[in-house]
């Protein structure tokens, strides 16, 4: 049933509902200068009309664009609540964008207006604006470095809101007017897809899409208004739209802007959300940093967690698998919570966590068990942008190690002949923004075509396989899911990342990026010296270490699945440079772009294919300013032993 | 603001500054460069008053101030950096930042015990200005770390930290990017450059990094073996041939 057929069906009409009856609950906090400020649902509704009144006095139209760039900041998004209002649409970008990138999406999206956080935003909207046309008017929010720029059409926050007091004396009226006018279709936001392969996609989301779904999830997963969340992730992404903005404001929970990228784990600690939603590479990064201090506490100590850690996971591994736990473990249980689960959960921020959420890549079974098992309830989600987030989510109490969760309610989910999942829903996107033949593609009947192969098991639960353009075969046919290796080698917390090559060829290979931190820790620990990443990565140390977890792959598959056993990892190499999104090899949002690390790579995989065992090889690198350098390496080549199936001689 | 007339120091037989004179007017950043030993901490500590020339006058802003004592300069607002970092090493950041606000604390020994009243406001003030130095150099990350457990670079931002807290009028550092790699070493000129532009501070640096001191500095005085050998615009001092000869290098 469509609850948006209430009058309350943009985002700025409900969060002039919050400001009535939740008006001194707190809506947003902001670290600041040391210590947390809260705003409340009154004050975040005031700020947001005030600076909607200073966009108007600049001439704002409905149907203008406001591209917003910065960390996650209350005032970023008041603005947009504030475009909204007025009936333009926000388009929020990466704030670790190249210039490149920003021009791009600021030219494609026409946007009129920019609202930066700070000096490095400004100074980068102000590099692109020859070329995006439509560039009128940049407001910035931090004025730290401000003082000496004069150009055109740039003006601080406070100075907009001035202006806007003043336009509202002249236009009474006009505010309330303008958010009256906005409707249910309407676009709400467009958010642009990092695109693995191409330009980047903006996905139009109306009001519908993103209101439907926010309270979908909400009904479904219990949120309430007291629950509080950490807005971390970066505002570009639909994730942190969903989570901090648009889920928000239905549900009427608070959420918490960190003071800093460097500051967030610990900023987690001090709040302690209720609600967390998490890519796999920061739960990835919690269990590491664990895991490191464990190593570091006196012997007592280890052995005591290592050992109700083991047994809380055997614990949650049963009950995940849907057996009885034996009774020794379960009557130890409550005290290994007292002394060392509880303890764990309350250093890393999560406590109070009822509902936690990973989405975006496949989290290893490992480190998925380690989180629940410390109590955490953490969760499997299946989504995507053109879906308004929600796709599949696995519900309290029917958490499993290998599938995405259950179709959310209104979600239809359905398998095509050639086992693409494709799903329809209230928060299928309106479409590509000025690409009509993209949106085709994607859409068909109002059906999305995800673009990922998978099927619904015998307990409804969602499993994916692989990307499906990615699926392939080997030269002899045998099945190929590179995807599938690439996150079974990225379970062990030495890869970081990890691209499996092998459509067409005899042999499966891989290239793969060490996790600095832990692989540098380890080396430490040994004794052995390094001076660099590139360093690190060619010592032979490393080589073995890293060996041993794709010879631990190639074991599992061997022994798990008849299908994939053929695609066993014969050969792999240490990738000398880290995969960064500067260098355009990964997505912002960290997924491998194929293409062109194929095409980056090209003499590394050549000599894969062949038979040498090292290659020297050059790469063109991106510092963070922009300027280009080369790393220069002699990269190794290791070749696997292929790992026999129960019954077969190996090879 | 500040003049350096013909001062010089002696330790024994060794005359480490043998009569230098230098002015500095407000709001520039002068360079003070040279070969190891030439006497530029030896300068700065006559500024900041640690040593006393037997000979020659220093004056800040106008008014005679050769024989001050340390405690007697920082009041004057002038505060200063140092080459091997001077934090107290078990006090976390913060801590390390307040104790610069030190001469601008007022209060009775009741009240702060008791935490009462005009105590607490004080605190809270003096907490909220360090909070903006902390804010202004990014370093909300390791507030509450102990000063000893950072790196070499970090606790170099920590004392400018302190040495901000002050409040000064005239900043001394002595050789705030020794140690650092490129990237810290922008980051540190920015700051510098941030402190100068924003509050208007007047800063005398010692520094080795050449392109550094090119990049930043409106004025670069060449100490060698305690003598000033050169004092001007940097490009006027890059090619000077006394410089070139004594500090610089020759091509062979």
């Amino acid at each position: 049933m469509s609850n948006v057929a209430s009058s309350l069906d943009t985002f700025p009409k409900l969060a002039r509902a919050n400001a009535g009856r939740w008006s001194r609950h707190v809506a947003i906090r902001e670290k600041d200068l040391g210590i947390w400020q809260s705003y409340t649902w009154a004050q975040y509704f005031e700020r947001s009309r005030r600076i909607a009144l200073g966009l108007a006095s600049l001439g704002f139209a409905r149907g203008d664009k406001t591209a917003i760039v910065g960390d996650n900041r209350p005032e970023l998004y008041w603005a947009a609540l504030a475009t909204q209002a007025l009936g333009g649409v926000p388009v929020p970008l990466y704030q670790d964008s190249i210039e490149k990138e920003l021009s791009y999406i600021v030219e494609h999206a026409e946007a009129r207006f920019a609202v930066a956080e700070d000096q490095e935003q400004v100074d980068k909207l102000l590099h692109v604006r020859p070329q995006c046309s439509r560039l009128e008017f940049i407001v910035y929010d931090d004025t730290r470095g401000m003082r000496a720029y004069s150009e055109p059409g740039l003006l601080s926050l406070a100075e907009l809101e001035e202006r806007g007091e003043k336009f509202a004396l002249g236009h009474p009226g006009y505010f309330d007017d303008a958010v009256a006018r906005g409707g249910a279709e309407d676009t709400a936001v467009i958010c642009y897809t990092s695109g693995t392969t191409g330009t980047p996609k903006g996905a139009m989301l109306s009001y519908r899409n993103l209101i439907e779904m926010a309270r979908i999830a909400t009904e479904r997963e219990g949120l309430r208004p007291s629950d509080e969340a950490l807005a971390y992730l970066p505002m570009a992404w639909v994730g942190d739209h969903m989570l901090s903005y648009a889920q928000a404001i239905v549900a009427g929970f608070a959420i918490n802007c960190p003071e800093s990228a460097a500051t967030v784990l610990n900023d987690l600690k001090e709040i302690g959300p209720t609600y967390f939603f998490a890519p796999p590479r920061i739960w990835e990064n919690l269990l590491t940093n664990v895991m490191i201090r464990i190593e570091d506490a006196a012997w007592p100590k280890r052995r005591l967690t290592h050992f109700f850690l083991g047994l809380a996971q055997d614990l949650e591994r049963c009950r995940l698998n849907g057996q009885p736990p034996p009774l020794l473990p379960r009557l130890l249980a409550p005290l290994g919570r007292l002394l060392v689960c509880g303890p764990l959960r309350d250093n890393l921020g999560l406590r109070r966590i009822r509902i936690a959420y990973t989405a975006g890549e496949a989290l290893g079974p490992e480190i998925f068990v380690f989180f629940r098992a410390l109590g955490i309830n953490v969760k499997q989600l299946y989504g995507m942008t053109e879906a308004s987030v929600f796709v599949a989510v696995q519900k309290d109490g029917d958490v499993r190690l290998d599938t995405v969760g259950t179709p959310m309610p209104q979600v239809e989910i359905k398998i095509s002949q050639s086992g693409e999942v494709l799903f329809r829903s209230p928060g299928v996107f309106q479409g590509y923004f000025k690409n009509p033949e993209a949106t085709r593609q994607t859409v068909e009947d109002g059906w999305i075509h995800s673009g990922d192969a998978g099927f619904m098991d015998h307990a409804g639960h969602l499993k994916i396989i692989d990307r499906a353009k990615d699926l392939g075969r080997l030269a002899d046919g045998t099945m190929f899911a590179p995807k599938y290796l690439e996150n079974k080698l990225k379970f062990s917390p030495y890869v970081k990342e990890a691209v499996a090559l092998g459509a067409g060829r005899p042999y499966v290979t891989a290239l793969i990026n060490i996790d600095l931190g832990s692989v540098g820790n380890w080396a430490e620990r040994r004794g052995i010296a390094y001076t660099s990443y590139t360093d690190l990565s060619q010592k032979p140390e490393v080589y073995d270490l890293i060996q041993q977890e794709v010879v631990r792959v190639n074991r599992s598959l061997a022994v798990e699945d008849e299908v994939l056993r053929g695609a066993q990892i014969r050969k792999f190499l240490i990738l000398h440079k880290e995969l960064d999104p500067d260098d355009e090899e990964i997505t912002r949002t960290r997924k491998v772009r194929r293409g062109f690390v194929a095409q980056k790579y090209a003499p590394l995989i050549e000599a894969l294919y062949g038979d040498r065992d090292r290659v020297a090889v050059e790469a063109q690198v991106t510092y963070e300013d922009g300027r280009t350098g080369t790393i220069r390496a002699d990269v190794v080549i290791r070749v696997v032993v292929r790992a026999a199936a129960a019954g077969e001689a190996s090879l | 603001m500040l003049a350096i007339d013909g001062i010089s120091v002696r330790f024994g037989a060794l005359l480490a500054l043998n009569r230098v004179s230098l002015t500095i007017p407000r709001g520039e950043i002068c360079a003070i460069i040279g070969p190891n030993g030439a006497g530029k901490t030896t300068l700065l500590n006559c500024i900041s008053g640690f040593y006393h020339p037997y000979e020659g006058h220093i004056r800040f802003e106008g008014a005679e101030r050769t024989r001050l004592r340390p405690p007697e300069v920082a009041q004057l607002g002038i505060a200063r950096t140092f080459q091997n970092v001077a934090l107290f090493r078990g006090m976390s950041v913060l801590d390390n930042i307040m104790t610069g606000r030190v001469l601008r604390m007022r209060g009775s020994f009741l009240l702060e015990a008791l935490w009462w009243g005009p105590a607490r406001r004080q605190e809270m003030e003096h907490r909220a200005f360090v909070e903006r130095i902390i804010d202004f150099l990014e370093i909300q990350a390791i507030r509450k770390t102990p000063a000893g457990r950072l790196p070499y670079g970090l606790q170099k931002r920590v004392e400018l930290a302190r040495a901000l807290a002050a409040e000064p009028q005239l900043l001394l550092l002595d050789e705030p990017m020794a140690g650092m790699n490129v990237e810290e070493k922008e980051d540190m000129c920015r700051f510098i450059l941030d402190v100068n532009d924003e509050f208007g501070t007047t800063i005398a640096l010692i520094e080795h990094d050449m392109g550094v001191v090119m990049d930043i500095s409106d004025r670069v005085a060449v100490l060698d073996y305690g003598r000033k050998i050169a004092d001007g615009a940097p490009d006027k001092v890059r090619a000077d041939a006394a410089v070139i000869a004594a500090y610089l290098g020759e091509e062979r």
